[in-house]
């Protein structure tokens, strides 16, 4: 990924679980930008191709528009639960045989939601490609909602909420923060839902959320791999051509993610190495608007500060202070809403999350008054530019990009402008959006009290 | 809408004689280490592993954590090269370093752009940090309490602490009991001597192999090859791990932990990476709880039950025989149902073995997704390294496919009959009290 989201040690993400010459541009496919292929079906479909001829295979993703953000509050957490439901069967097909039928062609598969979107996914060699089409086409449409299905998968959901987040004390400490961090912004609940939520949710819930959603004018199929735009684009009027066109329920409109002060909480678990999550309120991509820079000079200072060993907050806070045993970055520029900027830690052994938080705010207040050297933002760049070259080792990664970036209301020829947007950022834009949004009254933090068990 | 999978499945086996394989090459160092290489020149990028046999197998049993901490020390400074300038100096170049040890294996991982500057510059750092590693003391003492703090976080997690357990009881005294990242009183006892006695034994180029994949010529492979291990003396290929012993009985550990799940692993010793059984048992294993939602396992205890999110069984194949795991977790209260289930699931899959229709779905499967296990350089090098390190045969690859065709129902039975005993399985489970 170009853009910096790592990764902070708990993740966004909730899993569940025939060749033509490409040098002409297709037929009837309205746009190509650097290798990718863009068709708009008359149902509204957005079907984007990126052709990858490294190997014999072929990755497709189903993305809708709907996920944790746009779930009104007691109806939290029921985009995934319907994610796991889609597994359960249509007006065609039994339980699981989705997954059996794809196992029997190669493939791999599995699905996962997000806080913007819920995306369905399939690996398979590359004449299998067909497949992947007629069986997501027909759970597009025709899912069937079985009230004994829906009883055990909710305990599974649960299960899976026990696993994520109850029994894994940091994974806590991110949910309560983030309820602190957005109070009106729907990215205030976790995209597994809250424990109450999932008790009481029902089948209708299910079914509406589904009928709501679920339509070609709401979804973007992504195909990478070693194929024919032609031939993708044929498949997809075949099997996804004429479904009907919905009314999709209206998106929740964005809020407004500033604080008059800043926030902290304390989370008590029983657990044995404290930890200190800290945020401040930052703009993406879409929040900000196609001409704002500001979320790309973010992007380069989440590589200054964290690009690797050599970079300020490890070779600083970890090497030279020691007050950190591990210490990581988190922006994701590709979001719906307004978001986060995120900094988590673990103190060192004798060091307390009160001086791992001193040694980051003087961090900052650095960032504040000086600029970042040249060498620092040379470096960051050409990490930049190398990460950009190896993420096309992943057919699967790029299908993610394209998915992403459409989904959230964005453009997904905006991945090939991406790094000469980045390397177009200065110093002074970096410490520009420090002395913007890493101010105290903009900031939350949490931080995690381990009590003996 | 009809679905036709009929029809589509007709077509279905996947010839293995149109799979592009990539083509292998491989040679010696001067000093004797075994090279791995493949030439792709599709992104301009060049993908390195290297493997030590010098896992934490070999540990010294008093001061468990040398092998992890002489592993990630070495890029910690290096000939003249303190380790925030050899940090410093791999990401200014965009390159990226990785490190890690395994029970069998040191690995350092590099990946960089295949430019002559970028290339040269990180394949000459990572060759100091191959011969030259200082371990400095300060390096070592910040290191070891970074390592301490890991231990402490390991200590909350419950699959953490399952996994350790599960490991201590399978492999009781045997050298795969050891945990790759040590354990916390070995590790506060380790001295900048042990690391160099360690490093000066098993970071040897007889002990070591090179995998490289990408935008390189096999010429320039060859250089760097030699570049990378030309400081390292030849040395002898480490002893033989001792052979992993039978279970003599059933085993069973239960670990209090404050979580509302319980956290269950069982097992016993399985195959090693030339096993004779290993596809039996590889195929077997896909039906019985390898092939996510619609294995036999996951079908009982998810899928009819809701009992668990992940159920899932695997060989982890190993130079000696490495485990056979079966693990879940579930809400404490749940657990008892959940172990007689997986019990009685295994027990009934030894003893009848798969249908003949689980058989072929199997092999449709394996084969037929087999391109996508090696669809990226990544994978490529990951691929080449387990051949170099284990000794496979160069046409592993090529021939996997038949291997896995040739499988029937009755090896399976067999080979889970003699391998695979249900009366004497290790069970630990991690987890609350039962209220």
């Amino acid at each position: 990924m170009l853009m910096k989201t790592k990764s902070l040690k708990i993740g966004g993400l909730v899993l569940v679980g025939t060749l033509i010459n490409a040098c002409a541009t297709p037929g009837g496919i309205s746009s190509v930008d650097g290798g990718v292929y863009e068709k708009v079906f008359d149902n509204g479909l957005k079907v984007i191709v990126k052709v990858d001829r490294r190997a014999p295979v072929v990755v497709s993703q189903v993305w809708y528009k709907v996920g944790g953000s746009h779930e009104p509050d007691g109806l939290t957490g029921i985009s995934h639960v319907l994610e796991h439901m889609m597994f359960k069967g249509t007006s065609e097909l039994g339980p699981n045989e989705f997954s059996r039928i794809i196992a029997a062609n190669g493939g791999r598969e599995n699905a996962f939601t997000g806080r913007d979107y819920t995306a369905y996914f399939q690996r398979l060699e590359k004449s299998r490609l067909a497949v992947s089409f007629e069986l997501e086409a027909d759970r597009m449409q025709n899912l069937q909602l079985d009230a004994d299905e829906f009883a055990k998968e909710v305990k599974v959901v649960q299960e899976e909420r026990r696993l994520r987040t109850e029994d894994r004390p940091e994974a806590l400490v991110y949910e309560r923060f983030m309820a602190t961090a957005f109070k009106s912004s729907p990215y205030k609940n976790p995209i597994i839902g809250w424990p109450q939520d999932l008790e009481k949710l029902t089948l209708d819930d299910l079914e509406r959320w589904y009928r709501s959603y679920y339509a070609p004018n709401n979804a973007t199929v992504v195909v990478v791999g070693d194929v024919d735009p032609d031939s993708v684009y044929e498949l997809a009027q075949r099997y996804f051509g004429e479904l009907p066109r919905r009314q999709v329920a209206p998106v929740l409109s964005s809020t407004m993610s500033s604080q008059p002060s800043s926030r902290r909480i304390s989370v008590s678990a029983p657990a044995k190495v404290p930890y200190l999550l800290m945020g401040f309120h930052v703009p993406s991509l879409n929040s900000a608007g196609p001409d704002a820079w500001e979320p790309y000079a973010l992007s380069v200072l989440a590589y200054v500060l964290d690009g690797g060993k050599s970079a300020r907050l490890e070779s600083n806070l970890v090497r030279r202070q020691r007050v950190a045993a591990s210490i990581s970055v988190g922006y994701d520029p590709v979001s719906r809403l307004s978001t986060l900027f995120l900094v988590d830690a673990n103190p060192s052994d004798g060091k307390d999350v009160a001086q791992i938080e001193a040694a980051i705010l003087s961090e900052i207040d650095r960032l504040t008054r000086e600029l970042v050297t040249t060498q620092e933002l040379q470096k960051a760049k050409a990490q930049i530019v190398a990460s950009h070259v190896y993420q096309r080792d992943s057919g699967f990664y790029q299908a993610m990009k394209l998915g992403e970036l459409e989904t959230v209301g964005l453009d997904w020829r905006l991945e090939g402008q991406m790094v000469d947007r980045l390397r177009s950022i200065s110093a002074e834009q970096i410490r520009s959006v420090v002395r913007k949004f890493f101010r105290p009254a903009n900031m939350t933090i949490a931080v995690l009290k381990p009590v003996a068990s | 809408m009809m679905i036709r999978i009929g029809l589509l499945l007709l077509s279905l086996i996947v010839s293995a004689h149109a799979l592009a394989v990539p083509e292998i090459e491989t040679w010696r160092t001067a000093n004797g280490a075994r090279v791995y290489f493949v030439e792709t020149h599709e992104i301009p990028m060049v993908s390195i592993s290297l493997a030590f046999d010098a896992g934490s197998a070999r540990d010294p049993v008093d001061k468990l954590g040398v092998a992890h901490l002489t592993n990630g020390l070495m890029e910690e400074g290096a000939g003249d090269l303190s380790g925030e300038q050899i940090a410093d100096r791999l990401e200014s170049v965009g390159a990226e370093l990785g490190s890690e040890n395994g029970r069998d294996m040191s690995v350092f991982n590099l990946r960089t752009l295949s430019g002559p500057v970028e290339l040269d510059t990180s394949v000459g750092i990572l060759a100091e940090v191959l011969a030259r590693p200082r371990f400095p003391d300060a390096a070592l003492q910040r290191e070891r309490n970074r390592l301490l703090v890991n231990l402490q976080r390991v200590q909350q997690s419950p699959r953490a602490v399952a996994e350790r357990a599960f490991y201590r009881r399978v492999f009781n005294g045997h050298p795969y009991a050891k945990p790759p990242n040590g354990e916390e009183q070995g590790v506060r006892a380790i001295r900048r001597d042990d690391l160099l006695d360690f490093y000066h034994r098993y970071f040897t180029a007889e002990n070591g192999i090179i995998a490289l994949v990408g935008d390189l010529s096999r010429g320039r492979a060859r250089e760097l090859a030699d570049r990378l291990f030309g400081g390292l003396r030849r040395g002898d290929p480490a002893a033989r791990v001792p052979r992993v012993p039978d279970l003599t009985s059933k085993l069973e550990e239960m670990i209090e932990f404050p979580s509302q799940q319980s956290h269950i692993l069982m097992g016993q010793p399985g195959v090693t990476r030339k096993d004779p059984d290993y596809f039996p048992l590889y195929v077997g294993n896909y039906i019985l709880g390898g092939s996510g939602l619609i294995s036999q396992l996951a079908v009982e205890i998810r899928e009819k039950r809701g009992l668990a999110y992940g159920v899932s069984s695997y060989f982890r194949p190993m130079r000696e025989r490495g485990p056979f795991i079966i693990g879940l977790q579930t809400r404490n209260n749940q657990r008892g149902l959940a172990i007689s289930l997986i019990h009685d699931t295994l027990a009934e899959f030894v003893d009848q073995g798969p249908t003949q229709e689980e058989l072929q779905a199997a092999i449709k499967n394996i084969t037929g997704g087999f391109p996508l296990n090696i669809d990226s350089n990544t994978k490529i090098a990951g691929y080449l390294m387990s051949m170099a390190f284990y000794g496979l045969p160069l046409n592993y690859l090529d021939d996997y496919p038949e291997k896995i065709k040739a499988v029937t129902v009755q090896m399976i039975k067999d080979a889970f009959r003699r391998r695979i005993d249900p009366a004497r399985l290790v069970h630990v489970i991690v987890g609350g009290q039962v209220s």
